[in-house]
């Protein structure tokens, strides 16, 4: 009997992951499982994500538990056609091999001729994660995410026609980006249409459906199931609510900041920094750094150079908890949380070797990485690897927050508003006086995992020592 | 309108010019008494008298730095070499004399150079290359590789009429294999300009020459299993049609490049490149080439059938492109 298995495997969720570990299994052995359904949910280093099922049928056995860790491409379950006995082979047998060729010659190479026959797609998924460059253009004009687009081509890959299919079909449920937005005026008189839209959606596709050698059928031998099961519907928009899918960018985000919540113990403290000496040098130093380099030197580039001094002397401010070990970073590789325009996501740009820079290289760093980070011009490598982040909502006025760690780091700095305040200080003769002066709160959040509140006091007591009494033969 | 064959096209063409134009003349080995190898400047002498069609001795180089020299003088000449195979003879006039001419002393080299090219005849080695990728290779020079007998007039009329050195590459396994309606009056074919051979959706085909009706057959088979196959003909690879090449691929998304010539640094190579460059974002699968190994053509009839790609050959890549 040759019953049709379909492996599961860990997919590929990034080019630098080899591993992941299986978070949840969404199915138990012996339950059915439609294609493309939610599985399983597997974590890596990069991101954590469903792995929707490559057939349909029975989840015949689990071979990877949750909790394990294992490499990209290995076997994790088995889903046999359904109707298929859970798990009967004894538990020490390999799982089925192929399928014996009994009377079927070998199928090296699909009979050019006869229609309709599925080659075999061995461990199909092994292609889901592949997104051609036309699949990921058309996926980021109209808010698709591929995850959720049946895959059709080689090992499960979304191909082309897949996703305008797809988009065809409604299943983005969303309307296209705003650049591909028509207005709904008549068209123009005359004999002539109008110019295309530059961003239309494509001719529409055949249907997913459509018969032909192409579109290999899932490879479980079950009841034909439907061609394009559509995503789980979210609930319809009630009445007043606007409804739009998560960018990539946003997703990322919110996995990212809840991961991070529950990962870091945070904890928040701040300090009052009186920035009178700061504001003096910088109005010194501004129209200097503007005439000679172009360069503004902002609060935040002096802050950011404090920062980096007092973390000399505290070094687990820049450093990792990573899993039983502590790892402490020799060099700073800065972070500025950058938000970009209309609420649309926030980005955080690294300044690599950031200690290596004087006052006016940071300001430069700083500009430029927020520049291009505004600019959408930032490449993968220029968000990777911080081992500290400094985040500046003070330019709207903020004054006080607390802030979010940025995996894997194990602290943030907020830098508030500047605020001119009556404060008590001690004039010649050491009498208590009130004076206006440009105060600024800085508020740090910290992981108590590795960093306890002392130390962290500590570390904030020498970076306002270091702004207070700013030494410009140092900085 | 009469159907003629791609030979008799080409012949017709160069009668017509001749007639039209006293600064036109043909000089080949045999292209005189004899007519030519394959007979396309047969009665020519007759009409034309031998100073007009004039038999070489067997020297390329005296042939191309003849017709230079002649069209630095203002002639119009379409020199035949009589197998392509053997332009490598006149590689330093046509290279370092006849495409540097103008870029150096501001001089038009309005000759024709026509090269009956490649296989599948078991000509062997030295009768069976089709050399255009590595004059491609060579500013200053024009190649030409026409498909059909309607392009192959047109062309080479806009050949002759080209104020540039022009390489006129004739398929000769499609001499009197192909026939097609061509009319009778005088027309040009603008040299750069690709025409769809067959329209598709699902995969492009860029080609040229006989490759254009391998791409074909293949076609037909994949249609059967509702595979939409478009075929560009570029009909010139020195300027090739880069604007029709990406609209295609822009539509299907998936792009075989296929010639006749070998793989590696052939012509195809380029336009996978540039298909690579111009239009990343709408490519759904790698850029493919099938073209001839890198080996000289083989004597040996079922080893040139697995030297020049064949229908199944086309068939199969195409078949993985739509499945991928």
């Amino acid at each position: 009997m040759a019953s049709t298995v379909v492996d599961v495997v860990m997919p590929q969720m990034g080019v630098s992951v080899s591993e992941g570990t299986i978070t949840r299994w969404l199915k138990q052995e012996g339950e059915a499982v439609a294609f493309d359904e939610p599985l399983l949910e597997i974590s890596t280093d990069k991101v954590d994500t469903e792995v929707p099922s490559p057939g349909a049928g029975v989840l015949q056995r689990i071979l990877v538990q949750e909790g394990e860790t294992v490499e990209v491409g290995t076997r994790l379950a088995v889903i046999a056609a359904a109707g298929a006995e859970p798990s009967p082979a004894p538990a020490s047998a390999p799982p089925q091999a192929p399928p014996e060729p009994a009377a079927a010659p070998e199928r090296a190479e699909p009979e050019p001729a006869e229609p309709g026959p599925a080659p075999a797609v061995p461990g199909a998924g092994d292609g889901r994660s592949f997104v051609s460059p036309v699949v990921a253009r058309i996926a980021s004009e109209h808010g698709v995410d591929v995850a959720r687009v049946p895959g059709t081509g080689h090992g499960g890959r979304v191909t082309k026609k897949d996703i305008l299919a797809y988009i065809e079909s409604g299943g983005a449920g969303a309307p296209p980006a705003p650049a591909a937005a028509e207005p709904a005026a008549p068209p123009p008189p005359g004999p002539e249409a109008g110019p295309a839209p530059t961003a239309a959606p494509a001719p529409p596709p055949p249907p997913a459906a459509a018969p032909g050698p192409r579109v290999p059928p899932p490879p479980a031998e079950a009841a034909p199931p439907p061609p394009a099961p559509p995503p789980p519907e979210p609930p319809a928009p009630a009445p007043g609510e606007i409804v739009e899918p998560m960018t990539a960018m946003r997703r990322g985000i919110a996995e990212h900041m809840r991961r991070s919540l529950d990962t870091s113990a945070h904890v928040t403290t701040v300090f009052e920094v009186d920035m009178t000496k700061v504001v003096a040098i910088r109005e010194k130093l501004k129209p200097q750094y503007q005439a000679a380099y172009g360069v503004n030197p902002t609060y935040l580039a002096f802050v950011a150079r404090a920062t980096i001094e007092a973390i000399r002397n505290w070094p687990w401010m820049n450093a990792e908890v990573r899993g039983e070990s502590i790892v402490v970073k020799q060099y700073v590789n800065l972070g500025i949380a950058v938000a970009l325009e209309g609420g649309k996501g926030l980005i955080v740009p690294v300044i690599k070797n950031a200690e290596g820079y004087n006052l006016l290289g940071l300001a430069r760093a700083i500009a430029d990485v927020a520049e291009r980070a505004r600019a959408k011009k930032l490449v993968p490598d220029d968000v990777q690897g911080g081992t500290f982040t400094i985040t500046n909502p003070g330019g709207w006025g903020a004054i006080i927050g607390t802030p979010i760690i940025s995996q894997p780091q194990v602290a943030i700095l907020d830098v508030e508003a500047l605020v001119k305040r009556p404060v008590v200080i001690a004039d010649e003769a050491g009498n208590d006086v009130i004076a206006i002066r440009p105060m600024m709160n800085l508020c740090l959040s910290y992981d108590h995992r590795l960093v306890d509140g002392a130390y962290a006091a500590q570390f904030m007591k020498e970076l306002r020592e270091n702004l207070e009494s700013w030494d410009e033969a140092t900085y | 309108m009469p159907e003629l064959t791609y030979l008799q096209a080409i012949s017709d063409a160069l009668r017509g010019e001749m007639r039209r134009d006293q600064r036109v003349f043909v000089i080949g080995e045999d292209v005189g008494v004899y007519g030519g190898a394959f007979k396309v400047t047969l009665g020519f002498q007759e009409e034309f008298g031998p100073w007009r069609v004039i038999d070489a001795p067997l020297a390329e180089t005296a042939i191309v730095g003849g017709c230079t020299g002649a069209a630095l003088m203002g002639m119009r000449p379409v020199a035949e070499m009589q197998f392509s195979d053997f332009v490598s003879c006149a590689w330093d006039q046509l290279v370092t004399v006849a495409a540097k001419q103008h870029y150096r002393a501001g001089t038009p080299v309005p000759i024709v150079v026509r090269l009956p090219s490649g296989g599948g005849f078991s000509g062997g080695p030295f009768h069976s290359q089709n050399p255009e990728s590595s004059f491609a290779h060579v500013p200053g020079l024009k190649c030409v590789c026409p498909a059909t007998p309607a392009d192959a007039k047109g062309l080479l009329i806009s050949a002759i009429e080209d104020p540039n050195p022009v390489l006129f590459f004739e398929h000769k396994h499609l001499y009197r294999r192909i026939k097609g309606d061509v009319p009778e009056e005088r027309y040009t074919v603008p040299i750069g300009k690709a025409r769809v051979h067959r329209e598709g959706d699902d995969v492009s085909v860029v080609t040229w020459g006989a490759m254009v009706y391998t791409a074909s057959e293949a076609a037909v088979a994949l249609e059967r299993d509702g595979v939409s196959v478009e075929i560009i003909d570029l009909r010139s690879v020195v300027p090739w049609d880069r604007q029709t090449v990406l609209e295609s691929v822009r539509k299907t998304s998936k792009v075989l490049v296929l010639h006749e010539d070998t793989h590696t640094g052939g012509f195809g190579a380029e336009i996978a490149a540039t298909v690579a460059e111009e239009a990343f974002e709408d490519l759904d699968a790698p850029v493919r080439r099938l073209a001839a190994p890198d080996c000289p053509v083989p004597f040996s009839p079922p080893l040139e059938k697995a030297f020049i790609p064949q229908v199944e050959d086309v068939e199969r890549v195409l078949r993985e492109l739509a499945e991928y």
